[in-house]
């Protein structure tokens, strides 16, 4: 019996868990991908978001401007690449003045710290490529990048040195009302074998399936839409062709297509805002790539979509009520709703995770844990080393000198250091996430073959096993000269 | 810091050919660098016969082709250092501007630098990727560069699909169609953007219509379907605009997406070291002794340009050696007089962009791309307003490299020569 | 009489050939520009013949595969038969360029050699 089973390890589910960690008690988290990170929080803005665009009152603001506030201390402990590099939102015309106003105004009221509108010729010292008919933006110094895949791995690996059980692979198909709890019906992806976790408290981190979830146990139902996000990545020849996060003024479908560097940097435009009824729908569509392309150039010119190298799309989790909900389902005590968890959701996770995991702090009486390790290495980047330093490492685990990603330079000891870490890496995506290597220019044409050879070696296990992102999808069917 | 007359970035075709040739120049202290863990390169995974014609008169595989080069290398003692990954080049400022720093990293020496008095430019290029296409739809394991497959299923032994869709109809792409059908895969279509194919004559007859693989010329493929692995693909023919025209949908269902769209020169440590690039190769600017716009770096091959057979990426790779030889020798001549030369009316670039009348050899060999088909149209040369040639030729296409010689004596007679023209008339 | 269309692969032009037979032998070749497609049109439909390139698996050498071509061209119509005729064939290394891998395979005349080197490990 587990004292908490969250479902979902996505930023959410793994920042709760992060969170729960610190106290005693015996915590699991249930993810039906063969990954963290593979839903709503891989496919993302990467925003770091100052908090201006919620309504005052609402979750998402309070939770938005607490998340904004932890990331600097939780980068530090975390190894999280986060960078600060303030957001822009243009105007481009003096009818819509009022508006950028009225978004000033409700930053303010959030609780956003440093905002101001800032007029086009100091604009342009700070954004030389900005459109020409920009007249003035509002500027949040806090607005900050992140890797969206280290911030979750962060938090995930953190929670399980301490302590927190990670079932990937684990789908949920059921959940039952028991007198002391759940039991929580679960089939593997992959044997799938079928069995049953049972669980004091059931936290609800399912994206854009917290619905179905929730609706299982509660009487007063959930509805969420998946909304699809499709983006456009471009080399980082392009990275520095924008320093801030370019919004364009929100409208009714969102905050429109943004412009930004990575924290990488690469220069990242999107998204679209499409309500879709497939929950499984992370397809980019030729409407959508149109679309980001032509609505990007309203804020930023000279965009050079040349320079693309891949594209790919996300599903928030839009709830009708338009907010986050967040706490223990009216109907079902024990259930705790982590759910419509769309844009800030990023930002706000750090802060959902503080939120949940006091809510069940007090719910089970939880004490602190003594041992709890609150500070995570990521992957070491030879890179950031110095040349005697590189060379010391390299001396030592020559695995270093070996170069296997030749677009992003990522050497086979980063490969080896994300196979071997806690929840390590086992499918090709699961490796670049952790390491880039494959996320270049190339987008993995050189360094597929090679990767999967340490990956055969390393877990080990069969190449004919090796996926790109699991449930079956091989990279190579068979050997040649089969008979 | 080690010190090298010359120091040759990749250890494939264009590497190996400039190694050669320098040497028999006379520079003795020549190092190699290769990233991989064998000399050859690209040609190691190139198993098809078809090398060779114009260098050994004979048609060849890739290794066999590469095996010749390497053992020339080999005989002449030259340096090579293999699994070794260029990190950076520079002009070393501590030697004085002339000399360039290399550098490098490997699992036993660690990252180290190399001074060299010359370098040559040789990493070959990649395959443009699905992402770089646009292509929408999912983003499944199944989607290989022809490239990726190739090297899959000749070196490593695997076969990554078993039903096949082929975008692109360059030559890569036709020869993994008849592979892939060989080792038993079923290749359904191959789709070419183009209202032609890229690839020879030659591989379409025999890699496509000895197996009865359509060639379905002005089609693209606009989705791909499959959350985990490639379920299907569907194309559609596309307008003279190049987009897709509705109610032209054909859905394969296939486990395998291969591409075969195009190479791109692999310029990041050109870039890096700041030598000036074309936008229309993708590859450095140089002059007709291949010296990019960095005093004492050469290029040569497919780093340069994409070329269309091996033989001229050699005939390249040698003149580049020739050229590092003669620079390290006597430097350079910097006061030279340069001409441009200009390309328009369907001739897309030139290599080289520059020529000094007093400099070049006797004979420089310009090599170009056109960017359609010709038929019985000519190649024609003007010194400023003045033609000084016109060859006929009864097919250009944009698949093939074609080439003119200038001749020094020829410029010779115009002192005042501003630029060269080079252009397609009818 | 019977008619064949085949595409010359003499050079980029690719003209599309017709080519007139009358008891298996041919009684004309129309449609080429030059002699080229003409000697291509006559020899590819009364034999056509091919080199078959492939690659097979390698035994201690420090690749798992050797690339592998016919010593000389075979009948087009015995490609497959020669591609079976490799399933299950193992090279020991070192193995060099020229060895001979399977002597006369699918009764061709033809050996299958070698086409690359894979030292031992």
């Amino acid at each position: 019996m587990y004292d908490v089973a969250i479902i979902g390890a996505g930023v959410v589910g793994c920042a709760i868990a992060r969170e729960l960690s610190k106290f005693c008690g015996n915590f699991c988290v249930l993810e039906r991908e063969e990954d963290v990170c593979c839903g709503t929080s891989k496919a993302n803005s990467a925003i770091i978001h100052a908090g201006f665009d919620a309504a005052p009152g609402t979750k998402k603001a309070a939770l938005n401007v607490r998340g904004n506030a932890m990331m600097d201390a939780l980068a530090k402990d975390l190894d999280i690449p986060f960078r600060r590099n303030g957001s822009l939102v243009v105007c481009t015309g003096e009818e819509d003045r009022g508006t950028l106003k009225a978004l000033l105004a409700r930053g303010q009221k959030n609780g956003v710290p440093g905002l101001r509108i800032a007029e086009r010729g100091e604009l342009l010292t700070m954004e030389p490529n900005l459109n020409d008919d920009v007249i003035c933006a509002l500027f949040a110094p806090t607005g900050g990048i992140v890797c969206p895949f280290d911030m979750t791995m962060a938090f995930a690996e953190n929670a399980c040195t301490n302590g927190v059980s990670f079932f990937l692979n684990t789908e949920v198909t059921g959940i039952e009302k028991k007198a002391d709890g759940y039991s929580i019906l679960t089939r593997r992806t992959d044997t799938k074998a079928e069995d049953t976790v049972d669980a004091k408290i059931i936290v609800n981190a399912a994206g854009v399936y917290a619905d179905v979830f929730h609706n299982m146990v509660s009487q007063s139902k959930l509805h969420i839409t998946p909304r699809k996000g499709e983006y456009l990545l471009l080399d980082k020849d392009a990275g520095t062709h924008v320093s801030h996060t370019v919004f364009q003024l929100p409208s009714k479908m969102g905050k429109g297509v943004l412009v930004t560097p990575t924290v990488h940097g690469n220069l990242l435009v999107g998204p679209t805002a499409a309500d879709v009824s497939d929950r499984e729908a992370l397809n980019t569509t030729q409407a959508g790539l149109d679309f980001i392309a032509k609505t990007a150039c309203r804020s930023v010119k000279e965009l050079p979509l040349r320079q693309v190298i891949t594209s790919f799309a996300g599903l928030r989790a839009h709830e009708d009520g338009d907010d986050f909900i967040i706490g223990e389902a009216a109907d079902a005590p024990g259930f705790i709703d982590a759910a419509g968890i769309e844009s800030p959701g990023l930002t706000s996770a750090p802060a959902i995770g503080e939120l949940v995991a006091e809510i069940i702090r007090k719910k089970l009486s939880l004490n602190e844990n003594p041992a709890f390790v609150p500070v995570r290495k990521g992957v070491l980047r030879p890179e950031t080393l110095s040349m005697e330093e590189r060379n010391r490492l390299i001396a030592e685990h020559p695995e270093y000198g070996n170069i296997i990603c030749r677009c992003e330079m990522i050497s086979e000891g980063e490969i080896m250091d994300a196979i071997h870490r806690p929840l390590g890496a086992r499918s090709l995506d699961g490796v670049k996430r952790r390491t880039r290597a494959g996320m270049g220019r190339c987008q993995a044409g050189f360094c597929t073959p090679r990767t999967m050879e340490i990956l055969e070696r390393e877990v080990p296990m069969s190449i004919f096993d090796i996926t790109k992102n699991g449930s079956g999808g091989t990279i190579i069917v068979g050997q040649n000269k089969e008979a | 810091m080690k010190y090298y007359d010359l120091v040759i970035v990749g250890g494939g075709p264009a590497g190996l050919a400039a190694a050669v040739s320098a040497r028999d120049c006379g520079i003795e202290d020549i190092l190699i660098l290769e990233r991989d863990n064998e000399l050859g390169g690209i040609l190691n995974q190139c198993i098809h016969n078809g090398f060779g014609l114009h260098t050994f008169k004979e048609e060849l595989t890739g290794p066999e082709y590469a095996a010749r080069f390497i053992d020339q290398v080999t005989e002449r003692g030259i340096d090579c250092r293999l699994h070794t990954m260029v990190m950076d080049i520079s002009v070393d400022t501590e030697a004085g501007s002339f000399r360039k720093k290399v550098t490098a990293m490997n699992r036993t020496d660690g990252m180290f630098e190399i001074s060299a008095a010359a370098v040559i430019l040789a990493m070959g290029c990649r395959e443009r990727s699905r992402g770089a296409l646009n292509i929408p739809g999912f983003r499944p394991a199944g989607i290989f560069s022809a490239g990726t497959a190739q090297r899959l299923v000749n070196m490593e032994g695997y076969m990554p699909g078993r039903e096949v869709v082929i975008l692109g109809s360059g030559d890569i792409g036709l020869i993994m169609a008849r592979r892939m059908t060989l080792e038993g895969a079923k290749v359904k279509v191959v789709a070419e953007l183009m209202p032609y194919s890229g690839g020879l004559k030659r591989n379409i007859v025999q890699c496509l219509d000895d197996f009865g693989i359509p060639l379905k010329l002005s089609h693209t493929v606009i989705d791909i379907e499959g959350k985990h692995r490639v379920s299907a693909v569907t194309i559609a023919e596309v307008g003279a605009d190049r987009k897709p025209i509705p109610g032209t949908e054909e859905r394969y269902t296939c486990d395998t997406l291969l591409l075969s769209c195009g190479l791109i020169p692999e310029n990041e440590l050109s870039k890096g070291a700041g030598i000036a690039l074309s936008p229309v190769t993708s590859g450095p600017i140089v002059n007709d002794s291949l010296e990019t716009s960095i005093e004492g770096v050469f290029a040569c091959g497919n780093v340069l340009h994409v070329h269309d057979l091996v033989d001229y990426v050699s005939q390249e790779a040698a003149a580049a050696g020739k050229h590092a030889a003669d620079y390290i020798r006597h430097g350079n001549k910097k006061h030279a007089k340069t001409v441009e030369i200009r390309s328009t009316d369907g001739v897309r670039y030139t290599v080289p962009k520059y020529v000094r009348p007093t400099e070049m050899s006797d004979t420089l060999t310009v090599r170009f791309r056109v960017g359609d088909v010709y038929k019985n149209c000519s190649i024609a040369v003007y010194f400023d307003d003045i033609c000084v040639s016109r060859r006929r030729r009864p097919v250009m296409a944009p698949g093939e490299m074609e080439q003119i010689i200038l001749e020094k004596k020829k410029l010779g007679e115009y002192p005042d020569l501003c630029s060269i023209t080079i252009r397609i008339e009818k | 009489m019977s008619t064949r269309e085949l595409t010359c692969i003499g050079c980029p032009l690719g003209c599309a050939v017709t080519v007139t037979l009358k008891d298996g032998s041919v009684t004309a070749v129309t449609g080429n520009t030059c002699p080229r497609g003409d000697t291509y049109a006559r020899k590819e439909v009364t034999n056509p013949t091919r080199i078959v390139t492939s690659t097979v698996h390698v035994t201690g050498g420090i690749h798992p595969m050797v690339n592998v071509k016919t010593s000389s061209d075979i009948p087009k119509d015995k490609i497959f038969a020669c591609m079976d005729a490799l399933k299950g064939v193992r090279a020991a290394a070192p193995v060099r360029i020229g060895d001979v891998i399977l002597s006369n395979a699918a009764g061709t005349g033809a050996d299958i050699i070698a086409a690359g080197n894979v030292p031992a490990k």
